[in-house]
């Protein structure tokens, strides 16, 4: 098994997309061998992922400022990478439900649920970002524009996704619950964006949204870049952790309703770890 | 499928029987089908009071508060679809029952429809009075709330069978609801708009609406029957 080419195979199998790439994933669906591969790879990913931020967020910093937005176009660094990470955190988690109710790939759910939080908390950030860049650019810190109310609904459903998985104790059942509103959210993702598009374009023309206008230049465009590969490591860094973890308190939750369902005929000098 | 040798009017027997009964639990004593149009009604009363009694402005805003008064009042009824029939046991009933739980799902959508937007729509003309909308834009109202109404039913299905089993899903489900609902009123509003403004087609928001609705007839029972088979314990 080669551990450390995982990603380089994802990519190279691209185009024979099928038979291999599930086969790699299939290879994974033992929990174990999955924690064992992810021990392996979380350091030195995590290292890479601080490496191309840092130089992704160097190079913006040294990058030179736009000729009418000023120094605030760094903003974008952050902000443009959140926000590409928070529509690609949804597809993975739309994918993992496909997953859970197609495949009954035992870490599909293990990988939604896990990416939730983190979905969640990219969609902030650009939210946030992009108000901060808002308020000197557009002179507000929101305006019901197409793109930010789609993403602030994409915020919502990220939200109701977690309130889900928190209301369903058992795992497996609130797995599937949340893999079905995931794809009804998926499928309605794109009709709410064209909606509000719509909605948006009927009370008011064009705006100063293309300020920044559709080419970007090289010396921008490439921290942008490095940054953008930066934050998808690390959402594969996080996504992998969050995933050991849920992975290791779900064994904890089995031995805790093992220990209470079994009858007492242990010695009583051990503690129960009920309660 | 154990269809006999039947004419189709007795296969669908049972169809037209389990329409009835839901109808029968919704507008009997603690079916509460009429707290939905009350609700509807207090939510239009209490807009002047925030807003002040500017008729002008109220004619304005009309069909926005109609229509976010019908969601709400919609959201309101939502937990009624499922729940009681999960606690009493005849969901399960219904599940093994044999029949297609994709046309089950449709008719006790129809039957909350019947029970929860018409009523709504028709208590619309009067309330419409209140807020001061002329008469072609509460044509546009109406007909809005008549094609956009059951989509919120259906999409409101979906989400009652994925909380059905939670002790306390009513707040849950609508939050989960909601942000899908949000095209069908961003339409519902726009057709009444095009009605009035001359510099939008007048048709197209309302054929996306009609788009919309039937999207969700085609999707929603299927979802929502996937999820109650996957779903049971």
């Amino acid at each position: 098994m080669d551990n450390d080419t995982e990603y380089g195979t994802r990519i190279d199998d691209q185009e024979t997309f099928g038979l291999e790439f599930i086969m790699q994933l299939l290879a994974f669906a033992n929990p174990t061998r999955f924690l064992k591969f992810v021990q392996v790879v979380l350091r030195p990913l995590a290292i890479l992922a601080i490496a191309t931020i840092a130089a992704g967020l160097y190079l913006g910093f040294v990058a030179p400022e736009d000729y009418q937005q000023g120094s605030t176009v760094r903003i974008m660094y952050i902000h443009v990478p959140a926000a590409w990470l928070s529509m690609f955190c949804y597809s993975l988690m739309a994918i993992s439900a496909l997953g859970t109710l197609v495949w009954k790939h035992p870490l599909a759910d293990v990988s939604a649920k896990a990416a939730a939080p983190i979905g969640a908390a990219f969609t902030l950030i650009a939210l946030l970002t992009g108000s901060l860049w808002g308020k000197p650019m557009w002179g507000t810190y929101w305006e019901w524009d197409a793109r930010m109310t789609s993403v602030l609904i994409l915020f919502i459903m990220y939200i109701g996704l977690i309130a889900l998985w928190k209301a369903i104790e058992d795992p497996i059942l609130a797995g599937k619950a949340c893999a079905i509103l995931t794809l009804v959210g998926a499928i309605n993702l794109p009709v709410i964006k064209f909606s509000v598009e719509w909605w948006n374009s009927l009370h008011q023309p064009a705006s100063v949204l293309r300020l920044d206008g559709p080419t970007i230049h090289p010396s921008l465009l490439t921290p942008l870049l490095i940054s953008a590969i930066g934050f998808t490591l690390l959402f594969f860094t996080l996504h992998m952790m969050a995933m050991r973890n849920e992975i290791l308190s779900r064994r904890i939750r089995t031995l805790r309703l093992k220990a209470a369902a079994a009858p007492i005929t242990r010695q009583p000098a051990t503690q129960e770890p009920t309660s | 499928m154990q269809s006999r040798s039947n004419t189709s009017d007795r296969k669908l027997h049972w169809a037209r029987a389990l329409l009835m009964r839901d109808i029968r639990l919704a507008i009997r004593v603690g079916g509460g089908t009429l707290i939905g149009v009350l609700f509807f009604t207090t939510v239009i009363t209490i807009v002047p009071f925030g807003l002040g009694p500017d008729m002008k402005l109220l004619s304005v805003i009309a069909p926005g508060i109609l229509w976010i008064g019908a969601l709400l009042a919609c959201l309101l009824g939502l937990d009624r679809l499922l729940q009681s029939d999960h606690d009493d046991g005849s969901l399960e009933l219904m599940l093994m029952s044999g029949r297609p739980l994709e046309l089950i799902i449709l008719i006790k959508c129809l039957a909350h429809w019947l029970t929860t937007g018409l009523p709504l729509i028709l208590a619309t003309p009067i309330l419409a009075l209140f807020l001061n909308l002329d008469a072609a834009q509460l044509g546009a109202v109406l007909l809005s709330l008549l094609v956009g109404t059951p989509a919120l039913t259906l999409i409101g299905m979906t989400g009652a069978a994925i909380t059905v089993h939670l002790r306390r899903g009513g707040l849950l489900l609508a939050v989960l609801v909601l942000p899908l609902t949000i095209p069908i009123l961003i339409f519902g509003v726009a057709t009444v708009g095009a009605a009035s403004d001359p510099l939008v087609p007048a048709l197209t928001p309302f054929l996306a609406l009609c788009g919309l609705s039937l999207l969700s007839l085609a999707i929603a029972p299927v979802a929502a029957a996937f999820s109650l088979r996957v779903l049971q314990h």
